[in-house]
């Protein structure tokens, strides 16, 4: 095997530069994950199917397995670890861990990179429209139920409204 | 300092403080409220490390060449090109690693690196370390396995038709791993008290845990000769057992294994895998980290997943519809290893009773090896098929009889506080309940049978379903009569507690059971202290995150745990305060007395007296379930310290032309004993309701049977997650769920198991809607569009009505079961033997 150069490519993540050094026909994922340590996104299939490795890539979810490296140079790549601001929480995270909508919370990073790129576009998105836009994130833990009203929560506490889980969410029917 | 020996004070389930279970929920701070898990907020944040997010510097990358073919002998192995490769650092073959592996042990069967035989196509031949991923993958492909190849098994019926060639040289004979043979009572009067009997065949297609997070591990051997590896699995401590068999000589007392956290499991990570025992030795050989990353692709193979199963059902009812017999039958497909099988094969047999009385039993199980990855739990390990095969065949008893389903199974019910035929010991049950929450929430009386059309021309139906699982498997699967579970406290002045416990947490929150617990016990709050989990090195044991068991075992641990802490910090604050310390309160963070809570301290405070007093405060906890009544041979699979219920109706929408139905509601009633955390209780039951859908409508692990270069191979035909369809947002239904809690006296606070029965009926309760919307039975799992569509088009044509195999003799394979063990049950006065069972030589507790 002949032996690749590496590229040497200035990135910007999460609104910082980095400067990485990496094989051409790395992936963002890999690049994220092993080059800069950013293991907050993670991987469940590396072939576009799971969306465990959701980034936003200018504002736009992307699979980051599916994109080298290389063509997000000079965009503006966004991954889980830049959702917060100071030792806060995004909204998003914060009813997530609220609500137990994360369980093993391995899908939960890309799962929130799509939730926000919705969020961004739409305030106030209907149940339909928040499960179109998860189709593509599989999660074998919750069932999906916890994380649409997580969004539905979270979107309402970013609107301004002092939005709560419904009794029957947290307790069960009666 | 510890105070207590834990090996004085006897861990059994204690009846002396029925406080613990029966506990008013106003009385309780932590217990049953929502809070959030103690993990919560670093998973959301990216911040969780699982496996494949730690590296070492100098790590190298491992990767298996597996096998391509489905049965062979292994003729060469020639590594010299791949060795000669730039960058490969280390290659191991089966020779290198020649002690055999299993979870149990009546079955190691496996080995890290088959030596001689391969058994199913992704079998792992030879392990490759390169300071690149790339450069061992490449490596592998330099290498070149010379087979010889054997004719293969492919089934049920294949294992049943060939005794040759063999796949193992141990089992019962030919193909067949194990036989079971156990009679309850009398069979014969049971159907002689019948007044409708019913035979039915079913087929529940094998499936696999699918779990997010792919395996992976990483190995490190220190220069002071101690090996630590950190791997995704649900079972530290049999890892690590398996690794200090395999290992050999290296002393378990040098082997670490950390469990990281599971990004999901499902059973899927429950087994000691080659993987893991191929990156220690790894490290051990070429004295650098080595990290094994599986590719999905390989997942699919480790597999280990839910068994195929043939199963024939003959039951008997009296004409208000009361079994009076049973008789079942389940044949499974094993694959290629014994795995957890020898239970799964039990477990296919042991839970009927527990769910509705059966006064006359009969199980016969036989499980085959077939050239196949290899089967083994998951969630709901071995009960989900049988349950299946049941709740339709009582639907289809319902229907002759013409009673409501709902009915029939209130009338069944098992009694509480009962032995089973099978000397199972039911205490709470909360069945009839969960029926009643479900029938009323899905206004199951006036919608039943309607066939009602919707909008688009679909006609509607509900099918209802009920189930009972586990709380943990009563025997350790080495048996030995050590705790199954232990916790360690520790106080520190600042008032942290730090929880230390061999649990292993796979996102159904064990790591904050042990909070929510000790935190209700001393009075702090749960979110501000210390976990510290799954490692061997620095955890007392705890056997591992399956069976359901967690939080029955763990919990109680942890309960004795936290009441000595209150005991010695009580002693330390009723001297200073002048208070008995029978009077002391521990709540909010602070301890204080009853009668005058003004009178009181911090509990950072209340830890400073009680080490001025004591010395250094540090407490442990241990848990052993209750002694089984069962004890004939198999009777070790079932018993457990409580079981949970769960009863569901799923509403289904059929398009009676193409049998294209979808799931838009279902409702799910669970009687969980008590919800330690009321929102992630009912995460687990929308997660089961979610999981059991998908297994219902479209999951199965099916094979390409394929011939290639004149030899039958078997691969996956779906080794993706894309082709291997899982329900995605979109199809996810709306879920009434009610938690049910029956507090039962085994349980920390009356809690039992969540994690797992409520998947159970979802399977039965799919296939009754069917039946219910358009008159069809598809007696097999999945029931997949095509399957409705063709019993549709067998209805049209005035066929039977169904979909499923052959009710015929050719249905089931001819196996000779041998004789049966004869056990008298409870009300025969029987004494949990088995009458005719020849005497068993004692075994020393390994």
């Amino acid at each position: 095997m002949s032996e690749p150069n590496k590229v040497l490519e200035t990135f910007s993540v999460n609104g910082e530069p980095h400067e990485v050094a990496f094989l051409p026909h790395k992936t963002l994922l890999e690049v994220l994950r092993e080059e800069m340590g950013l293991t907050g996104t993670k991987h469940g299939c590396e072939l576009g199917e799971c969306g465990t490795c959701t980034v936003q890539i200018d504002g736009t979810p992307v699979l980051s397995c599916l994109v080298l490296a290389v063509d997000a140079v000079g965009k503006d790549v966004r991954t889980v670890e830049g959702m917060a601001c100071g030792s806060g929480l995004h909204p998003l995270q914060d009813v997530f861990a609220d609500l137990g909508a994360a369980q093993c919370g391995y899908c939960t990073p890309g799962v929130l990179m799509a939730a926000d790129a919705l969020l961004r576009d739409n305030n106030s998105p209907t149940r339909e429209e928040i499960k179109q836009c998860l189709a593509g994130n599989l999660c074998r833990c919750t069932g999906y139920l916890k994380i649409f009203e997580a969004v539905e929560i979270a979107a309402a506490r970013m609107r301004g409204e002092d939005a709560q889980p419904s009794e029957e969410s947290i307790y069960g029917a009666r | 300092m510890v105070l207590d020996d834990p090996a004085v004070t006897t861990p059994q389930a204690r009846t002396d403080a029925p406080w613990r279970h029966d506990a008013k929920k106003e009385d309780l701070n932590v217990i049953g409220k929502p809070i959030r898990k103690v993990d919560a907020r670093s998973k959301v944040a990216g911040l969780t490390r699982f496996a494949d997010d730690l590296s070492m510097p100098r790590m190298l990358h491992m990767k298996l060449l597996r096998s391509t073919v489905a049965h062979a002998e292994i003729v060469s192995i020639d590594t010299s090109k791949a060795a000669a490769l730039k960058g490969v650092k280390g290659i191991l073959t089966g020779k290198d690693l020649p002690i055999p592996f299993g979870i149990l042990p009546v079955s190691q069967d496996e080995h890290a690196l088959c030596p001689d035989k391969v058994r199913f196509v992704g079998d792992p031949v030879v392990a490759i370390a390169a300071t690149e991923e790339e450069i061992a993958w490449e490596a592998c492909r330099l290498v070149e396995v010379e087979y010889r190849e054997l004719r293969t098994i492919g089934g049920i019926h294949e294992g049943a038709a060939n005794d040759e060639p063999r796949l193992h040289d141990y089992g019962v004979r030919g193909n067949i791993h194990r036989l079971e043979n156990l009679e309850f009572g009398d069979l014969q009067d049971g159907f002689a008290k019948a007044a409708h009997v019913r035979e039915d065949t079913f087929f529940f297609e094998g499936n696999t845990h699918l779990p997010m997070e792919q395996h992976a591990s990483l190995a490190h051997f220190d220069k002071d000769g101690k090996l630590t590896i950190w791997s995704s699995t649900q079972t530290p401590h049999y890892l690590h057992r398996a690794l200090a068999r395999t290992l050999h000589p290296l002393p378990a007392h040098h082997i670490r294994v950390i469990a990281c956290p599971n990004g999901g499991g499902f059973g899927g990570k429950s087994d000691p895998f080659n993987h893991e025992i191929a990156a220690a030795k790894m490290a051990m050989l070429t004295g650098r980290p080595v990290k094994i990353a599986l590719t999905r692709e390989e997942v699919f193979w480790c597999h280990r997943g839910r068994h195929p199963v043939l199963m024939r059902s003959k039951i008997g009812v009296n004409k208000t519809g009361r079994i009076t017999a049973l008789d079942f039958h389940s044949y499974l497909d094993g694959g290629a290893y014994g795995s957890y099988g020898t239970a799964s094969t039990f477990y296919t047999g042991a839970l009927q009773t527990v769910t509705y009385a059966v006064d006359n039993y009969h199980f016969r199980g036989a499980r085959f090896f077939t050239n196949k990855a290899p089967c083994g739990p998951k969630r709901g390990h071995g009960t989900p098929q049988p349950r299946f095969a049941l709740e339709v065949q009582l639907d289809k008893i319902a229907c002759d009889l013409g009673i409501d389903p709902a009915q029939i199974r209130l009338d069944n019910l098992a009694p509480r506080d009962s032995l089973t035929a099978n000397f199972l010991r039911i205490g709470s049950m909360g069945l009839g309940q969960c029926i009643e929450k479900v029938v009323a929430g899905s206004g199951w009386k006036e919608r039943r049978g309607k066939q009602e059309r919707t909008k688009d021309g679909r006609i509607r139906g509900l099918g209802l379903a009920c189930s009972s699982y586990l709380s943990g498997a009563g025997l350790p699967i080495y048996w030995n009569g050590l705790p199954h579970s232990g916790v360690q406290l520790q106080l520190d002045r600042s008032g942290l507690v730090t929880v230390f416990c061999g649990s292993t947490d796979i996102g159904q929150g064990s790591d904050s059971v042990l909070t929510w617990i000790v935190g209700e016990v001393l009075g702090v709050d749960p979110l501000g202290m210390r976990v510290v989990t799954s490692d061997t090195d620095l955890t007392p044991v705890d056997l591992g995150s399956y069976s359901s068991r967690v939080t029955v075992m763990t919990g109680n641990a942890a309960m004795q745990a936290a009441e000595r802490a209150r005991d010695i910090v009580a002693k330390g604050v009723a001297d200073k305060l002048g208070v008995p310390a029978s009077r002391l309160v521990f709540a909010d963070s602070r301890v204080y007395d009853a009668e005058d809570p003004k009178k009181g301290m911090t509990f950072a405070e209340a830890v400073v007296c009680a080490e001025a007093k004591f010395g250094t405060i540090g407490t442990v906890g241990s848990y052993t379930p209750p002694k089984s009544a069962a004890k004939f041979r198999g009777g070790g699979v079932g018993p457990s310290p409580s079981y949970s219920y769960s009863a569901t109706v799923v509403e289904v929408e059929v398009d009676p032309d193409t049998g294209i139905y979808r799931v838009p509601k279902v409702w799910m009633a669970h009687d969980i004993g008590r919800a330690l955390n009321a929102a992630i209780a009912m995460g687990q039951i929308e997660g089961s309701v979610y999981m059991g859908l998908g297994e219902a409508m479209m999951e199965e692990m099916v094979y390409r049977d394929r011939t290639h270069k004149g030899n039958r191979i078997f691969v996956h035909k779906i080794p993706s997650m894309l082709e291997y369809k899982s329900p995605s947002a979109l199809e996810m239904p709306e879920v009434v769920s009610y938690v049910v809690e029956d507090y039962d006296k085994n349980g920390p606070f009356g809690a039992k198991e969540v994690g797992q029965g409520p998947l159970l009926p979802m399977m039965p309760a799919v296939a009754n809607a069917i039946y219910d919307a358009v008159g069809v039975r598809v007696d097999e799992i999945p029931v997949s569009f095509e399957k409705v569509f063709a019993a549709l088009q067998a209805k049209k044509e005035g066929k039977e009505a169904r979909f499923g195999p052959s009710n015929g003799p050719d249905g089931v394979p001819e196996v000779d079961f041998g004789d049966s063990l004869k056990i008298k049950t409870p009300w025969q006065g029987g004494d949990g033997t088995a009458w005719n069972e020849p005497k068993r030589e004692k075994k020393a507790a390994k």
